[in-house]
């Protein structure tokens, strides 16, 4: 006897799933020019000191408020022209990448595992415990997010750091309302009885048997979350509460350049600029992602 | 339907106790002695401490301290502000017309154009209008404002000099205010160019503001249009001969606005948030830019009680929208 059917190896069947997304990722123009976009701004963080032409603190008192080159009285030294200390602008906006990227990460980092956490312990335990959490992320989604997010720097100090925790603690209900409710809609599974009744621990159901089948939803959010952080973190920033000058990241850039909007425009145009490609290059991957991953969120 | 609403009143109380636990905690939270924090006073004598603890209430275990401040606010009692002395929930009174003034224009603007054209997008499907509106809902959606804000201000503000760079209105006008709302306050003044001042300074912010909400509302208006006009009943008022204007505008709009209506008023929340960035960068004096200027000059019960405020008229408003939401569609309200 012969066994017909033919044995799939885990690998195989992952390389089907990857292959798959990837033709729906790839129908969504938006989502490719997005994914492209946001690859190139991975390497300029990644290849700063060999991009940028200048050291982004380096101050040349000579060249104060340099208009770009295509402009009149501009230098080819200064391709986008220099800030009110004479840094250049360009080595500025590169070095900028870095802050928005491991601002983004770190963000999405800290309220996807807190968020996952908490929903888990919500969805799976159910009854009390899920009441309490819940009305907890409740009063936590009553704030304006900005609004709670720069209280809590008020509390913690104004600095990057702090508006990384702030941020994240601002985001992460979202996370664990979603994480609940895939979870309580999988509780009830037969695959995950079956794995109940095989003797498998409650840590094991959740985190091994419920979770890895409750990951698209948390991925599209968290690709959403990224935008909004390096927005908001950017606005902080902008208020003087996030990253603290001299610091190149591109909200402080833009708070710094206030004061010379009608004199100098390549100064607050510029880093504004830089977050808005960013943000939105982030926005069109997580449609594209949303479309790929979440058939019942298609849009129509 | 009182049942309903009653049902929804309950479920507010949770969260309404929760945010005055974390404004209470807020204050206790800070780095530093909290007595002083709320006296705004430094290095003060023993018995001058002892007597500013008592009189704000710190001398007593934390959970009195709690009832004692739900038991303030109940009253109306709100705190004084360190830097001016006076109420907090004066100064509030006094700036929130100025945030409210901003925010209706933003959420009119925002219906009036994201509806249409999400509409229109989803009707011509696939055409130009709708790839061109939507790659521009999608820009606005990614839009930090305060750098949006600033452009205009550049390019209406310094290029064009068409409009006033911050406050209101200008300073050759002055006043009495008696609804709050300087575009209403203007024409009762009856002063010659007071309201077209007052106009030309609005203008500016409330485009500012209405960017992300008029791009979700244009998104959330073309995939609720398009979810609807493949329903069977859209088809049947079709099959029947009706007008392509009257399938549209009654058949399948009315069913499509009930999303959307939750939409818009879910943007309230965006708003408040954006008010802060908008409100500082056209210096508009209304509860955003209290909150920065309040939390910069370290003046803690402005921040303390504001923040209670602003959730809890967050949380007024999404409990409206809930009702409106139970009123257009029954099925919710009979669930």
């Amino acid at each position: 006897m012969t066994d017909t059917t033919v044995k799939i190896s885990d690998a195989a069947i992952r390389r089907r799933q990857i292959k798959e997304f990837w033709f729906y990722f790839s129908q969504n123009r938006g989502a490719v020019i997005g994914l492209v976009v946001f690859v190139l701004l991975v390497l300029t963080a990644l290849f700063a000191p060999l991009l940028a032409p200048h050291d982004p603190t380096q101050q040349y008192r000579d060249a104060l408020l340099a208009p770009p080159f295509w402009a009149e009285g501009g230098r080819a030294g200064f391709l986008l022209g220099t800030d009110a200390v004479g840094r250049d602008m360009l080595s500025r906006l590169i070095y900028g990448a870095q802050y928005s990227l491991f601002i983004g990460i770190v963000v999405v980092a800290i309220a996807l595992i807190g968020g996952i956490f908490i929903g888990l312990i919500a969805g799976f335990y159910g009854g009390w415990v899920d009441n309490v959490i819940m009305r907890v992320m409740d009063v936590v989604l009553a704030f304006p997010s900005l609004l709670l997010a720069l209280v809590l720097v008020a509390v913690l100090g104004p600095g990057l750091t702090n508006a990384m925790i702030a941020i994240a603690i601002v985001y992460q209900p979202h996370f664990a309302r979603l994480t609940r409710a895939a979870v309580m809609g999988e509780k009830a599974r037969e695959y995950v009885t079956a794995a109940k009744v095989a003797g498998a621990s409650n840590l094991r159901l959740m985190f091994k048997t419920i979770l890895p089948n409750c990951l698209a939803p948390l991925i599209v959010q968290a690709t959403l979350s990224f935008s909004s952080a390096v927005l908001d973190s950017a606005a902080l920033g902008f208020l003087g509460m996030g990253a603290q000058p001299p610091a190149s990241e591109w909200g402080t850039m833009l708070a710094e350049a206030r004061e010379f909007i009608l004199r100098a425009w390549w100064v607050v145009t510029f880093p504004g600029l830089a977050i808005l490609i960013s943000v939105l290059a982030i926005n069109l991957m997580g449609d594209g992602l949303r479309d790929a991953l979440d058939p019942k969120l298609k849009r129509s | 339907m009182l049942r309903f609403i009653l049902t929804k009143l309950l479920y507010l109380v949770p969260t309404m106790l929760g945010i005055t636990l974390v404004a209470f905690g807020f204050i206790r939270l800070l780095p530093g002695d909290p007595v002083l924090l709320m006296a705004g006073e430094r290095g003060v004598a023993p018995e001058r401490y002892a007597q500013i603890a008592a009189q704000l209430g710190f001398d007593k275990p934390v959970w009195q301290q709690y009832l004692l401040y739900l038991n303030n606010l109940l009253h109306g009692d709100l705190g004084n502000s360190l830097v001016t002395k006076k109420p907090v929930l004066s100064e509030f009174l006094t700036l929130f017309p100025a945030t409210v003034e901003l925010g209706l224009c933003a959420i009119i603007i925002a219906t009036a154009v994201g509806v249409p054209v999400g509409v229109i997008a989803a009707i011509k499907r696939g055409s130009w209008f709708d790839q061109i509106s939507m790659t521009g809902a999608l820009i606005g959606f990614s839009m930090p404002i305060f750098w949006w804000g600033l452009l205009l201000i550049i390019f209406f503000s310094g290029i064009l000099q068409w409009t006033p760079v911050s406050g209101r209105i200008s300073l050759m006008y002055f006043f009495p205010p008696v609804t709050g709302f300087m575009l209403i306050d203007s024409l009762i003044s009856g002063q010659a160019g007071a309201f077209k001042s007052a106009l030309s300074h609005l203008i500016l912010p409330s485009v500012v503001l209405a960017t992300i909400p008029l791009a979700v509302i244009a998104r959330q208006t073309r995939s609720a249009m398009l979810e609807v006009m493949g329903e069977d009943y859209v088809r049947t008022a079709r099959a029947k001969g009706l007008s392509p204007l009257r399938v549209i505008g009654v058949h399948a709009l009315r069913n499509a606005m009930i999303p959307v209506i939750t939409t818009i008023g879910l943007q309230i929340g965006v708003l408040l948030a954006g008010a802060i960035l908008t409100e500082t960068i056209f210096s508009w004096p209304g509860i955003g830019k209290w909150m920065i200027d309040s939390i910069s000059r370290r003046d803690y019960p402005v921040v303390q009680s504001g923040l209670l405020l602003i959730a809890a008229i967050v949380m007024i408003v999404n409990l409206i929208v809930d009702l409106t939401y139970g009123l257009i569609n029954p099925r919710i309200r009979h669930k």
